[in-house]
């Protein structure tokens, strides 16, 4: 005899009410990665700090380690204290850590999925939580298959009438279409669609939500993004850090299928697509997927993409190894660490406006960022002298760091004559309100926990990146040499001169 | 940096804030409102304090009214201006003497950021008459007052539900968010049909009548209110045919969520800094209608059972004849509709 009706103490009108996830217990797969050290655990903690966690939260640890309850609670205080955003807090932290445990084994090992089973129901009967189980798959995707299958023999994944079961996947989702597809059915032979998450920590940005705010809820930008403004669009993400230790990971997937398929495209989608009829995660999909299919490659890749490799130079005062040196590298590896790409979009608005993709590791700075950049105007009442230091508008939405706005505009310059010179107009969304703008794991984590997927990608959205992208790569593969760039500069030559072709150029980093 | 203007006018004021501006290369221009502070010398350094860790969250500029010695006959303006050092956005301490502190509004006026909304905060018992009414109320969208600093907590609270305007809003009811949140949490999982509930708290506690009316007018039920040793709020019980749904926090730290048919769950559950509850409330800035709910009907309670209190005194007095009292205990049925 249960109450299904509407909860009477939820009002839509009363907005101070945050969003609290209901029991559940937490498992998460890949506990001693620098991920779940850096990001996951202290997220964690600070839902917990802000009471958004429910009361009997666990957390179960799973990793081929020795440890137990009390080594991970150590580890996880450890990490919390180091990386939590907000401030820590002995009453929270005791109650979290309460409903920590841990779980060792291996991936392989049918008995270690059996004590995980007996662990979380235990968990059920202890702390109440519910039989709602969350798995958290931090770990490379070549485990999924094992992992999943262990999960349904072990009758983890069965869920009862009034429960539910959640899996969180972590990008990359595969490294061409075919293999997303399979990692896909591999995941779906036992779990359905609309209980599979995928993570990619970018859309949990705030400023990625602000995109949808600024050119949603506002009137002055919606007039003028088309292409009768709109010159073209420049999206970065550029690093200024090598690929550090992650030799093995990166060395045959290369920044295009690192960053391009999944980050800058859906930061192109969010930026291009049509206004959403909703903002329910249905409608924003739909309107993310439908722009993605109306992406189109140039007709000839070798002028239309530019990749390169970073070389052995001197990076903000430090001497740094070029790729091809790195530890673990082969010297004859081809990845690529910068790729830049050019793309149109078959609609009304966007048709004859090139967006440009580009990221880079080893770059002059770390940035991640649109640019519209508008028109020239037609005609200017001023002389060509008056306005020889004007450039093209532009409209900057900076992801990171330093998240906010920036407006670029002409102005004169104090003085008796007529001189026009670029200004910009900053609005600093971090300056003031980094404090306490959550984490982007937070908003994830909390989501996956309420069952909220607008920040997630479908797969639909994973497989439409791919067809995007697999024809590059296609014809990288064919292609035998790789640009060598300068580390610390602004990318090779040749996306410089790709821009140069059309007649642009990038906007410096 | 801090400029200290001693008989100063506004214009001067101005004048400072941009110049100040200047020489710190221009920090603090995203200000997204004003926030007043109506205070006197003694709660001043807590509230600008807890403006200033608000501020944090939302760069603001803090205009800080302080009244002095307001029967003196020359009316006198010193400003304190602080920027830079302890966040975002900028402070200035308007000190106010003689006839001029019956006039501040024509002081803070002109020191308004153009085009964002104001805030007006009474922090300690200085509670207005009316808010909106008030010369500083009323030119802010949301007038926060803190009912538990005043003397007569539950008096004030009641008057200010008489006189509420869109806008209003009391610490007693920001104090109760995480209560809440965690009782709706609660309800959010299958449960029995509530039948009644309970709300225990210190004394003369504005926040648990808060809480309680809450409920009522959610739930449609009678809220009892008993009182215990505090702090604070102590416990809610919701009585369902299968059992109690209970939240108790007997040390103002930690709360255990009992249900039936379920192991006992704790949970953190702080009582809030000030600058917590005042950073919530400038998080939204339009018209808090279930506050409005519910500080409505704890005044209805209230004043159904003072007369009644009066009704069974005017009993006694009578001796025998039992006057047709009007019906007990508080309108469970006049809001159950809502």
């Amino acid at each position: 005899m249960t109450d299904t009706a509407p909860n009477p103490l939820r009002d839509p009108r009363d907005k101070r009410l945050p969003r609290v996830a209901g029991p559940c217990v937490l498992v998460l797969f890949g506990v001693t990665g620098d991920l779940s050290r850096k990001k996951l655990l202290p997220a964690i903690y600070d839902l917990a700090n802000r009471g958004l966690l429910p009361p009997g939260f666990s957390l179960v640890g799973f990793a081929r380690r020795d440890w137990d309850h009390q080594d991970f609670r150590q580890i996880a205080y450890e990490a919390v204290k180091e990386h939590a955003r907000t401030p820590f807090r002995e009453d929270v932290w005791d109650h979290l850590s309460e409903g920590m445990h841990f779980v060792p084994g291996e991936f392989n090992d049918p008995g270690a999925f059996d004590a995980l089973a007996m662990a979380v129901k235990e968990l059920d009967a202890s702390r109440g939580t519910g039989g709602n189980y969350a798995f958290y798959m931090s770990i490379p995707p070549k485990f999924f298959s094992t992992v999943t299958e262990q999960l349904q023999r072990s009758g983890l994944a069965d869920r009862s009438e009034n429960s539910w079961r959640r899996v969180v996947i972590e990008k990359p989702f595969g490294h061409d279409l075919k293999s997303a597809q399979e990692l896909n059915d591999i995941v779906h032979r036992v779990f359905p669609e609309e209980s599979i998450f995928r993570i990619d920590h970018y859309l949990g940005k705030e400023t990625v939500q602000n995109i949808l705010a600024l050119r949603f809820a506002n009137t002055m930008f919606e007039p003028i993004w088309n292409r009768y403004h709109v010159d073209h669009v420049q999206i970065t993400m550029a690093e200024d850090i090598g690929i550090g230790g992650r030799a093995g990971y990166y060395d045959g997937i290369g920044a295009a299928r690192d960053v391009i398929q999944n980050h800058l495209l859906q930061l192109l989608a969010l930026t291009a697509m049509e206004e959403p009829t909703s903002f329910s995660s249905e409608a924003v999909r739909a309107e993310k997927a439908k722009i993605l299919s109306q992406v189109r490659l140039p007709d000839d890749l070798s002028l239309a993409t530019a990749r390169g490799q970073y070389a052995a130079g001197w990076q903000g005062g430090v001497k740094v190894a070029g790729y091809l040196e790195e530890e673990g590298i082969p010297q004859s590896s081809t990845t690529e660490t910068y790729a830049a790409v050019k793309l149109e979009i078959d609609s009304r608005r966007w048709a004859g406006v090139p967006f440009y993709l580009r990221t880079g590791k080893r770059l002059s700075r770390r940035v991640t960022e649109v640019a519209m950049v508008f028109q020239k105007a037609p005609h200017q009442p001023f002389s060509q002298t008056d306005t020889e230091e004007l450039g093209q508008n532009a409209l900057v939405m900076r992801v990171q760091p330093d998240e906010g706005i920036t407006v670029r505009f002409g102005s004169k310059v104090p003085g008796t004559s007529m001189e026009i010179r670029d200004v910009n107009m900053d609005f600093a969304y971090g300056e003031s309100f980094t404090e306490s703008s959550p984490e982007a794991y937070e908003r994830l984590i909390l989501d996956v926990l309420i069952g909220d997927p607008p920040l997630f990608p479908r797969q639909e959205e994973v497989e439409l990146s791919w067809r995007i992208l697999d024809p590059v790569e296609e014809h990288w593969a064919s292609q035998k040499k790789v640009d060598q760039y300068k580390s610390g500069g602004y990318g090779p030559d040749s996306s410089d001169a790709m821009m140069a072709r059309d007649g642009r150029v990038w906007r410096r980093l | 940096m801090n400029i200290d203007l001693t008989n100063t006018t506004t214009r001067r004021i101005q004048e400072s804030l941009t110049q100040a501006r200047h020489l710190m290369g221009g920090p603090a221009v995203g200000m997204v409102l004003t926030l007043i502070i109506v205070t006197d010398e003694s709660a001043q350094y807590d509230a600008v304090r807890a403006a200033t860790e608000a501020a944090r969250e939302h760069p603001c500029r803090v205009l800080t009214v302080i009244s002095r010695d307001a029967r003196g006959s020359s009316s006198r303006l010193d400003a304190e201006i602080r920027m830079g050092e302890t966040g975002p956005g900028e402070t200035v301490l308007l000190r106010m003497y003689g006839p001029l502190a019956e006039h501040a509004d024509s002081v803070v006026v002109p020191l308004l950021m153009p085009d964002t909304p104001v805030v007006t905060w009474w922090p300690g018992g200085r509670v207005p008459k009316a808010p909106a009414s008030d010369p500083l109320g009323a030119l802010a969208a949301r007038r926060v007052t803190d009912s538990y600093a005043a003397r007569d907590r539950l008096g004030t609270l009641a008057r200010l539900a008489e006189v509420y305007r869109p806008g209003d809003t009391d610490f007693a009811w920001t104090r109760i968010t995480n209560w809440r949140s965690l009782l709706a949490a609660a309800l959010d999982q299958d449960h029995d049909r509530i039948t009644g509930g309970e709300v225990s708290a210190e004394p003369d506690s504005p926040s648990a009548e808060l809480l309680a009316a809450w409920l009522e007018v959610r739930l449609g039920i009678r809220v009892v209110r008993s009182s215990s040793d505090g702090p604070g709020i102590t416990a809610v019980r919701l009585t369902t045919k299968d059992g109690d749904i209970q939240v108790s926090r007997p040390d103002g730290r930690v709360a255990t969520l009992a249900r039936p048919g379920q192991p006992d769950r704790q949970v953190s559950l702080q009582r809030r800094p000030m600058a917590d509850l005042l950073a919530e409330e400038l998080r939204r800035l339009d018209p808090d209608e279930v506050y409005q709910d519910a500080v409505t009907r704890f005044a209805k309670d209230l004043s159904a059972a003072t007369t009644q209190q009066e009704a069974e005194a005017a009993d006694k007095s009578a001796a025998k004849k039992a006057a047709p009292a009007k019906r007990p205990g508080s309108g469970s049925g006049s809001g159950s509709s809502k």
